[in-house]
Formats: C-alpha cells, structure tokens, sequence
C-alpha cells in the first residue's frame, strides 16, 4: 500500500515537474522608451526555465544590467540584429552582470559598455552562444577590459562568439573551471583569448587575429584561484596578430609585445597542436616565466609540463617586439625562431626539476635567461626541437548534459 | 507620582489620536513584497517621520558615502525576540526583523536637517527563506513611497556645500544590485549592523547612550560584553582619532563589502574590510589584475608614500564608470574621503 501511494505521488510529482517546464514563460522585451527598466524588470521577473527574448533593434541603456535567477535563457534575435549599445552608460562596472547559474546568453551584440561587456561572476554552468561583443570605435585604451569575461565560474561555454576592441581580452575566462571555448573569433583587442588562473579548459576552431597576441595562458600569483592547469589549444588560426599593444599600463597585458601567436606564462600542462599560426611578427608560440616580484610562496612562476607539436607554422617573428629583438632577429638569420622560451628552470626558493617541455615544433630559440626576465643575460641558443615526448595530455573537456549543444 | 502621570499622559493621548497600530508582521513576512511602504506600518505617518513602537534608531561610527544624501536608519524586531552578538561579522537576527535605511537630501547641503527630502526608503527584511532588500521610491509630494525594483536615475536638485547649485544624478539601485554590495558568498546579508561598527553613542531623546549598552538594555541584544570588551570602528573624520584607523574604517565601510573574500569582488584578491591585515591584500604594491582602463596607466593598488600613483585613490577620484570605485552607489567624488585616504597612502613607508 505505501509503496504504490509513494508512487503514485511520485507520478504525480513528476507530472507536476512536466507541467512547470512546459510552462516556461517567454518574457519579450523590445527595444524603445524605458528598455532599461523593462528589460531589467524583465531580468528579475524570469522564472527558473524561463527565456527573456529580446526583439530585434537597438537598445540604449544608461545602466548595467544583471540576472541572478538560475536557469534562465537571455536571446536576442541574432548578432547585429538585436544589438544591446552601453554607449550611454553612467553606472556598474560591466554592461551585463550574471550571478546566477545554468544561464545562457545567446545570439545578440552587446557594445561600448564602460567596463567590461558581459560578466559572470560565481556561476556553474554558463553559456555564451552567438554573440558579439565589441567597442565601435576601434581598439582604443578606453575600451572596457573584458568583452566576455566569467570569472570564479564553474562549466564555462563560449561558443560562436566574436570579441572585439577590448583594451584587455575579447574573450577571457579567469579563476574558472571546465572550459570550452570554440568556433569563435576574437579580432582587434590587446589579447584575444585568455585563458588565466584556471584550470581544464579546451581552446578550439577559434581565430584569433589582429590582436597584440592571439591566445594568452596565463597563472598570475595573488589571487584567491591560483595554479592555473590543463589546457589544450588546438584547431584554431591564429593569424596576423599585428595590432600595436594599447591596453593601459599597469595592466599585465602592456607587457605583451606585438605580434605573439600564442603566449605561454606560469602555467602547468598545456598542450598546442595542430593549429594554424602565421603572421605574428614576434613569435609563434612563446614561453615565458612570470618575472615581477612576488610574495606568494604557492605560486610556481614558470611554464612547465608544456608540448608544442604538430602546428602549421607560417612567416613568423620577422620584427620581434621584444627588447633586443632585432639584434637577436639578424644573429638568428632574419627572422626568430618560431617557438620561443625564455629558459628559465627555477627561481628563488626552488629547488626542484628544470620544467618538463616537448617542443616538438621548431626551430626552438632558448634565451637560457638564469632570471625571469633578465634579457641583458640570455644567452641564447636554437635547436630543431626541444624536450621529449611522453607529457600526458589531458582527456576532452565535457561539460555537463544539457550545457552543450553542438554548433548548428 | 510618575507613573501617575505617565497613566494620565496615556489617556490623554488614547483620547486624542488612537494608539496606531503596530508594524504590521504579516506584511514584512509575506511571500510578495508589498508595493507601498505604508503597508508595513514600519511609521505610523504619511511622510514616514515618526517610526512607529518597536523600531530603534541606530548609526554607524563610519558609514558609506552615498553622493551626500543624508540616511536615518532603524531596526525592527518582532515583539519578544532578540538579536544575538557576534563579535565579527553581523548579529544574527531573528525572523521578522527588518532593517530600515532611508536616503534623504536637505534643500542646502550646508544645512543638514532643513527641508529634508526622503529620495527612497531601503528595506532589509529577514523572511524564512533568507533576507531579503526592497527599496521604495518617494514620490514628489512625499506622501508616498512606491516598491522600484528595476532601478532608477532621479535628479536631486540642492544647493551644494560652496553654496551653487547642484544636480545629483541619484540611482536608485536595481534590486541585484543590491545583492552585489550585500552579498557573503552569493546570499544577501546586513552589512551594518555589526559590533564594531555599533560600538559608539547615539543621543535616544536627550539621553546620549552606548548603542550596544541601549540594545543590551532594551533587550534587543543578547551576548553581548561590556562596550570596551566589544570591538569599535574607528569614527572616519575624528581627527581625535589616529589616522590609519579612520582610514581603514573608511575603506571598510566603503570597499569592504564588496571587497573581502566572500564579497562581489572576491576575485580581484583587493581586501579591504577591517579584518585584513596582510598588505599585500591590502593592496600594498599589489598589481592589478582585471582593472583595466581603471588602471589609470599605474603600477599598484597602493603605491605606498605615493596616493598620485596610487589606483585606489585614483579610481576614488574618477566619476567614469568602469573606473570609479565604488562602481556602484556614487555619482560625486566624496572629496573629504579622497582627502583622508591620500593623507593616509602619503603616510604609508614607501621603503621596498
Ligand atoms: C554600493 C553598495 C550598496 C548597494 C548597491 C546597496 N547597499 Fe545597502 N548598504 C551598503 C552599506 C555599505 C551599508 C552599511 C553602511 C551604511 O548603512 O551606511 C548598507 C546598509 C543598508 C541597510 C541597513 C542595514 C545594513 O545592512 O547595514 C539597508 C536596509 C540596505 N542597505 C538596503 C539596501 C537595498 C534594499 C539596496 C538595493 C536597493 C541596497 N541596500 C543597495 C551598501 C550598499
Ligand atoms: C559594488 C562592489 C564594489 C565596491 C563597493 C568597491 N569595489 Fe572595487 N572592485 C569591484 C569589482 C567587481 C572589481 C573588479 C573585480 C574583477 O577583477 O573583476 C573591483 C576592482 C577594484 C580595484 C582593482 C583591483 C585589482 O587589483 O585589480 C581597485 C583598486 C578597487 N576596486 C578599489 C576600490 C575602492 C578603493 C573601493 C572603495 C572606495 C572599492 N573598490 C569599492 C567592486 C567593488
């Protein structure tokens, strides 16, 4: 008897369960007079399930928005078609706030917010599909940091979208875990993709060109997230990367010289391969330890655990932007090496192994700098290749049932 | 003799105006905000001047800085329950209570209380489920405030304190926004009502009293030590009071809510809530990390002997969103706070 009464309140649960998704509402929310507060109450009415759509045409906002209801889907009607201008903002430090989990934010343009485009901040489960985010006004050092940018966020997607003018990353993904991004383009900012301080991700079928430097791995000490791990960047082109660096001083990307294809920091176990990379006038691929001081006793400052391998090399460091550049480029025949390591193998109060590399790549340019940094002291020397094979790669990046739907 | 005519008094005021009725719980504690504030009854006028029975007026030693507007701020708790004392962190507060804030602008900022404006009345209501903010928007007669959820800009039109006039451009916070500021790890919780931020005297009629000895004494409280055994925050524009006290307490009450380790920028590793002692987090040659254009083109957070080099002073300076700091709450720079702050960062050794 109770067995059945049980389940018979289970059937009726799950009918009631079928019910409330079925019930999904649809908020729509047009451009016009007031899309500040209609949207943003919009925002706070969605239910758990619901879709806020936006029509297509221009909003002006003069605020930031946010959402914080879980399981919500913000779309518009297409990139370039509903298009979300911040041109007009005077509060918040990004255009769009997410604070909340299983959120997706798909197919819309979201331009010159202040700060940076689309933030979210603490969320599990995040999508961003189909969008644009951009400055119109070119690559200038007042354009907001981030285009997209999750942060301390948990099954990361970013899927089709484009990242434009940003003064630090088109798209950048910090202190995070279980990371997609794909098939997307990131043009015209300081960095195109970054991947920093986080752990497993997987960086495909992306381009990234007419940036400062095309992909970024970076692990800054510091910070709450430290000991950033396992990335994989592969399929992608990383072409042309020839924009001058404008991102604001004291920022850690002013460091980063014109014309770097992917750039490797103080970061553990990644993996590049099989990509395109052509046109970056200081380095394919280059490795470097982080070189300003530090206090963080638990923060390891060099690359390591790195493979280099199978990659599409075309012309490359033919100008290289770093200090001693050209005299190293004539003693080199030209034109650097394409792949680039600083060669430092310890720093103060280390004592373990030199870093393990596999560069299969090559020719390989090996600065042997005894410090982080110290480039008065390289004493530089080329090699076809560089380590040797047997560094594990980390399996696929799957994120979990439901998050990731395949590009139509 | 006295309670004779405490009796006689009652009567008297029973037969002008009935008793009005109490806070109305049922309100505070419904599912649906309601979307005027006189439903809570939390004041027994129109213009939400007098509080009603049960509400106890409080203050902090330094409080936020909100474009000038003047605040009043009360607790509510349900009849015969109590708050309970932690020495770090908020009480814990039974539920019911609810935490009343209302912003305000006088016509002349040099003339505090004078022709006092109410701009929106901020509630923090403890339900089962959690706290939760709401905030009520006075209309312009002042006869009514109304339930804004999706935010708003109202200009406030004053006469500033060099005596010119001043258009504020007012934003009322959207109600995610409020959980930004309010936020421990992602639930929105009081901010204020801490010991150390209580721990100092508040005038209750013409009886000047320690707020954590009136709250002990009026059974608000319970646990709470003797005010000196309590922790105090320092009193920001005391020049009694020594300097880097009141600069921290400034910078607590100003940044510390977002800026601790369970707070909206918790990721920025910038702590600067009273409690944190390590420089580094404190900023102290700290390098940016996600800053920005709010770089301002410098080194460190806190180039210390240097506020010119300094981005915490110059993101202090800046009215740009996306470089001002707070990012949220302010349209004005407070120069008294810039002041404060600089002369503290010029204090600190520069030595490396
Ligand atoms: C810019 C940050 C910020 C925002 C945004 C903000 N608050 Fe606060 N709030 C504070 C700080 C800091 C305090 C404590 C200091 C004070 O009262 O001066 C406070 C105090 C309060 C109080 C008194 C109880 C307490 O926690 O100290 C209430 C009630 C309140 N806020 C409600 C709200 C509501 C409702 C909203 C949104 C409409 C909101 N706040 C938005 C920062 C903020
Ligand atoms: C409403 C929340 C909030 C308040 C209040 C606030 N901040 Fe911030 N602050 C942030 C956020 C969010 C960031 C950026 C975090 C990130 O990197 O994404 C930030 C970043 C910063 C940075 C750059 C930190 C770095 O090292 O990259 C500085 C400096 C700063 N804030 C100073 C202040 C000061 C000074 C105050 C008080 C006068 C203050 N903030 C108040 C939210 C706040």
């Amino acid at each position: 008897m109770a067995t059945s009464k049980r389940a018979l309140w289970g059937a009726t649960l799950a009918a009631a369960l079928v019910a409330t998704t079925a019930q999904a509402a649809t908020l729509t929310v047009n451009p016009g007079p007031d899309a500040q507060e209609r949207l943003q109450t919009a925002l706070l009415d969605a239910k758990p399930g619901d879709v806020v759509a936006l029509g297509a045409g221009k909003f002006d906002f003069t605020d930031g928005l946010s959402l914080d209801v879980d399981n919500v889907t913000v779309t518009g009607a297409g990139q370039g078609k509903t298009v979300l201008s911040f041109a007009g903002q005077k509060g918040a430090g990004e255009g769009l706030l997410i604070t909340s989990d299983g959120v997706t934010v798909r197919d819309l343009t979201l331009q010159d917010s202040k700060g940076d485009g689309i933030k979210s901040k603490g969320a599990d489960r995040i999508s961003f599909v189909s969008l644009t985010v951009q400055w119109t006004g070119g690559p200038k050092e007042t354009n907001g940091a981030y285009g997209v940018y999750p942060v301390s966020s948990t099954n990361v997607l970013i899927d089709q979208v484009t990242g434009r003018g940003a003064s630090d990353a088109g798209i950048y993904v910090g202190q995070s875990k279980n990371i997609i991004v794909r098939n997307s383009l990131a043009e015209f900012n300081v960095a195109g993709i970054e991947i920093e301080n986080s752990t497993d991700a997987d960086v495909f079928d992306n381009v990234a060109t007419h940036n400062t430097g095309g992909i970024l791995v970076f692990d800054l000490p510091g910070l709450p997230v430290m000991g950033g791990h396992s990335t994989r960047i592969f399929r992608n082109k990383v072409v042309d990367n020839d924009n001058p660096n404008f991102a604001p001083k004291g920022n850690i990307v002013a460091s980063v010289p014109v014309g770097v294809g992917i750039m490797l920091m103080a970061n553990r176990d990644v993996h590049v391969f099989d990509n395109d990379i052509s046109g970056n006038q200081t380095s394919a691929v280059m490795l470097v330890s982080f070189s300003r001081s530090f206090d963080d006793k638990s923060y390891n400052p060099l690359p390591r655990d790195i493979v280099v391998r199978d990659n599409r090399l075309g012309r490359n460091g033919w100008l290289p932007g770093l200090p001693g550049g050209k005299m190293l480029a004539a003693a080199t025949g030209g034109s650097l090496p394409p792949i680039l390591w600083d060669g430092v193998t310890t720093y103060p109060g280390y004592d373990g192994p030199a870093p393990r590399l596999y560069l299969k790549d090559g020719p390989v340019l090996n600065l042997n700098l005894p410090k982080a940094g110290e480039v008065e002291a390289a004493k530089p020397t080329v090699t076809a290749t560089l380590g040797s094979p047997g560094l594990p790669e980390r399996a696929a990046v799957v994120l979990p049932v439901g998050q990731d739907k395949p590009a139509q | 003799m006295i309670r004779l005519a405490a009796l006689l008094a009652a009567v008297l005021s029973l037969g002008a105006a009935p008793q009005p009725a109490p806070v109305a719980l049922d309100a505070l504690l419904a599912e649906a905000p309601a979307p005027t504030l006189d439903a809570y009854r939390l004041f027994t006028d129109q213009g939400a001047r007098a509080p009603n029975a049960g509400l106890t007026p409080y203050a902090l030693n330094t409080p936020l800085f909100s474009d000038h507007s003047e605040k009043s701020r009360f607790l509510f708790l349900p009849p015969g329950t109590q708050a309970t004392y932690a020495a770090t962190g908020a009480f814990a507060f039974p539920v019911g209570a609810a935490l009343v804030k209302t912003f305000a602008y006088p016509a002349d900022l040099r003339k505090p209380g004078d022709q006092v404006r109410f701009i929106e009345t901020r509630l923090l209501i403890h339900k089962p489920r959690g706290w939760v903010a709401l905030t009520y928007v006075w209309n312009p007669e002042q006869t009514q405030a109304v339930l804004k959820r999706a935010g708003a800009r109202l200009p406030v039109a004053v006469i500033d304190h060099a005596g010119r006039p001043l258009t504020i451009d007012y934003a009322v916070p959207n109600t995610n926004q409020c959980k930004e500021c309010h936020s421990l790890s992602g639930v929105l919780a009081p901010i204020g009502p801490k010991a150390r931020n209580l721990n100092g005297d508040l005038a209750y009629g013409s009886r000047r009293e320690n707020q954590l000895a009136h709250w002990t004494r009026t059974g608000l409280l319970a646990g709470a030590p003797d005010p000196h055994a309590a922790p105090r925050t320092a009193v920001w524009n005391d020049p009694a009071e020594p300097l880097a006290d009141r600069a921290r307490a400034y910078l607590d009450a100003n940044c510390g809510h977002c800026h601790n380790p369970e707070g909206m920028a918790s990721n920025s590793g910038l702590f600067l809530h009273l409690e944190e002692t390590d420089p580094a987090n404190l900023g102290v040659r700290r390098r940016p990390v996600a800053a920005g254009r709010g770089s301002g083109g410098l080194e460190f957070d806190i180039d210390p002997g240097r506020p010119e080099t300094s981005i915490l002073l110059h993101r202090m300076k800046s009215r740009e969103p996306g470089v001002m700091m707070p990012e949220l709450g302010r349209s004005l720079v407070d120069e008294q706070g810039v002041a404060l702050i600089a002369d503290y960062l010029r204090s600190l050794p520069a030595s490396r």
